[in-house]
């Protein structure tokens, strides 16, 4: 950058190397873009994997047997205890290290979604055992009595209340994924943060950080919506 | 036959013995009250009853079919498609209602006929109508629980309980949590009942209303049947834990 402003204005080569350097705005945009839509991959992805995931996970830490509960508590702690980004290394580097399996391009987003499912599902597991612990054993009374079954009681009585009373706390994890989806830049994986990262430092500019906080901002703002839309539809009871 | 007949039963709690060998009958129709001091073991013996307790010793029948029993020291209950059948002859009332929040009184009441007795909709829909009319919440069929007041919501867990048409109803203190104005139309709606010959089992403080409704009393005292008998011969029986205990609800 330095040494083609440098050069002497005027001769054609230089104004070539100007154009290709000072990419236009649109194009900056047209990149971030595809960055965005990765970076949206991520997270829906995720989110998809991790909610299901996690109510299995929190299944296994309430489970009556011991070996499971205690093999599950030490998963959830591990994942909590342990930085999302060194986790995402290791999925990602963990084969080759360990197996010395030859890892392909693809593998780099495989293991992101990975890594963000298995974390993620056990913050979501602590959330769904928080809520399901705290529902009056009454209501499962009531629902043995009226002869519910166990899965029947579950999903038909006991989850739909879970999911209002953690509601406040699944949007909180949520809100924090869309930022932790920039974490993948640790994998150099050509999402939102890693482009806004590349472009700034070959164009010396702020504006991609600028686009990209302006994202990740409104993206956070739209599932805020989201979320305050799914409260209200279940606040027609208490 | 008796539709439900306990024998011997023994219960405990980490030691403590709660049901001491209490054996009971309940015959087709009949109307049984349970009065005692708080903590002799009332809702303790309800609970064994409708299989939210496992038994220690004993045996619990419905309709001459063993529901759960102990043998050599081991519990058994009755499992599968059995089982169904011999939960269907009885529903519970709770002291706090225990109605689904996230459901309508409507869909209180219909979903486990329609769900897991598998009847039709609109004939479990024409049924619940009819029962909301006879509690006196007509008007109340799009409600929500938190709507309601203790005294409604207790009359549409009754509602919910009888939809499944019970050949026995328990209930245990279903007045207790009640504001005392709210007690009467709760103990109005269960006299109600008297007429469809169901069976009822009533754990209650509410003396008058026990002793102008049962067939038979029992008064429960430190997990025995310290005294049973009609309503007469119990609340006119010289016995001192009695009296004491009638002593002690008056004030
Ligand atoms: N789940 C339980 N665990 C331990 N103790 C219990 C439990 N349920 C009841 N008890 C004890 O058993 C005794 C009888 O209780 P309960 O049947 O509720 O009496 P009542 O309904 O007559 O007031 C009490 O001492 C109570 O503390
Ligand atoms: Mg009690």
């Amino acid at each position: 950058m330095a040494e083609s402003r440098a050069e002497p204005k005027g001769t054609g080569a230089a104004l070539l190397h100007r154009m290709e350097d000072n990419m236009s705005f649109s194009v900056m945009l047209q990149q971030m873009g595809a960055g965005m839509l990765k970076s949206m991959n991520i997270f829906f992805l995720t989110l998809l994997l991790s909610l299901p995931l996690g109510l299995v996970v929190s299944f296994g830490r309430m489970a009556k047997n011991r070996v499971i509960r205690t093999l599950v508590k030490f998963y959830i702690s591990v994942m909590r205890g342990t930085p999302l980004m060194l986790q995402l290394l290791v999925w990602y580097f963990g084969p080759y290290y360990l197996f010395s399996m030859n890892i392909g391009g693809n593998y780099r987003f495989i293991a992101i979604i990975i890594g963000f499912s298995v974390n993620y599902a056990a913050y979501f597991a602590e959330i769904y055992r928080s809520g399901i612990e705290s529902m009056p054993a009454g209501q499962y009374e009531a629902a043995k009595l009226l002869g519910y079954g166990k899965a029947a009681t579950f999903f038909r009585i006991i989850l739909p209340q879970v999911i209002k009373r953690i509601l406040p706390a699944v949007t909180n994890e949520v809100i924090t994924l869309v930022k932790d989806t920039s974490l993948s830049f640790a994998l150099a994986y050509a999402e939102m943060f890693t482009i806004a990262k590349q472009i700034a430092a070959s164009q010396t500019s702020f504006v991609p950080f600028f686009v990209a906080a302006v994202f990740y901002y409104v993206f956070n703002f739209i599932v805020a919506i989201v979320m305050e839309m799914v409260e209200k539809k279940l606040s027609y009871y208490r | 036959m008796n539709l439900l007949e306990m024998k011997h039963i023994r219960k405990s709690f980490d030691g403590l013995e709660v049901i001491r060998d209490i054996s009971l009958e309940v015959k087709k129709g009949e109307i049984l009250s349970v009065i005692g001091p708080s903590g002799s073991g009332k809702s303790t013996l309800l609970r064994c009853a409708v299989m939210l307790e496992t038994i220690d010793a004993g045996e619990i029948s419905y309709l001459g079919e063993r529901a759960a029993w102990v043998q050599d020291g081991v519990y058994h209950t009755v499992k599968g498609e059995k089982a169904r059948q011999v939960r269907s002859n009885f529903g519970l009332v709770f002291q706090n209602f225990n109605l689904f929040p996230h459901f309508s009184v409507l869909q209180n009441i219909m979903d486990a006929p329609v769900k897991n007795q598998k009847r039709p909709k609109g004939e479990v829909y024409e049924e619940a109508k009819e029962l909301l009319r006879k509690m006196g919440l007509s008007d109340k069929e799009d409600a929500y629980p938190y709507q309601l007041s203790g005294g409604q919501a207790q009359r549409v867990a009754i509602a919910r309980a009888l939809a499944l048409n019970p050949k026995i109803l328990f209930f245990d203190e279903p007045t207790s949590a009640l504001d005392p104005e709210l007690t009467g139309e709760v103990l109005r709606v269960i006299r109600s009942l008297a007429d469809l010959h169901i069976a009822m089992v009533i754990v209650t403080h509410e003396m008058n209303f026990a002793r102008e409704i049962s067939d038979e009393i029992i008064f429960m005292d430190k997990g025995v049947v310290a005294l049973q008998g009609t309503p007469d011969e119990v609340f006119e029986a010289e016995h001192g834990r009695m009296r004491e205990f009638l002593g002690k609800l008056k004030h």
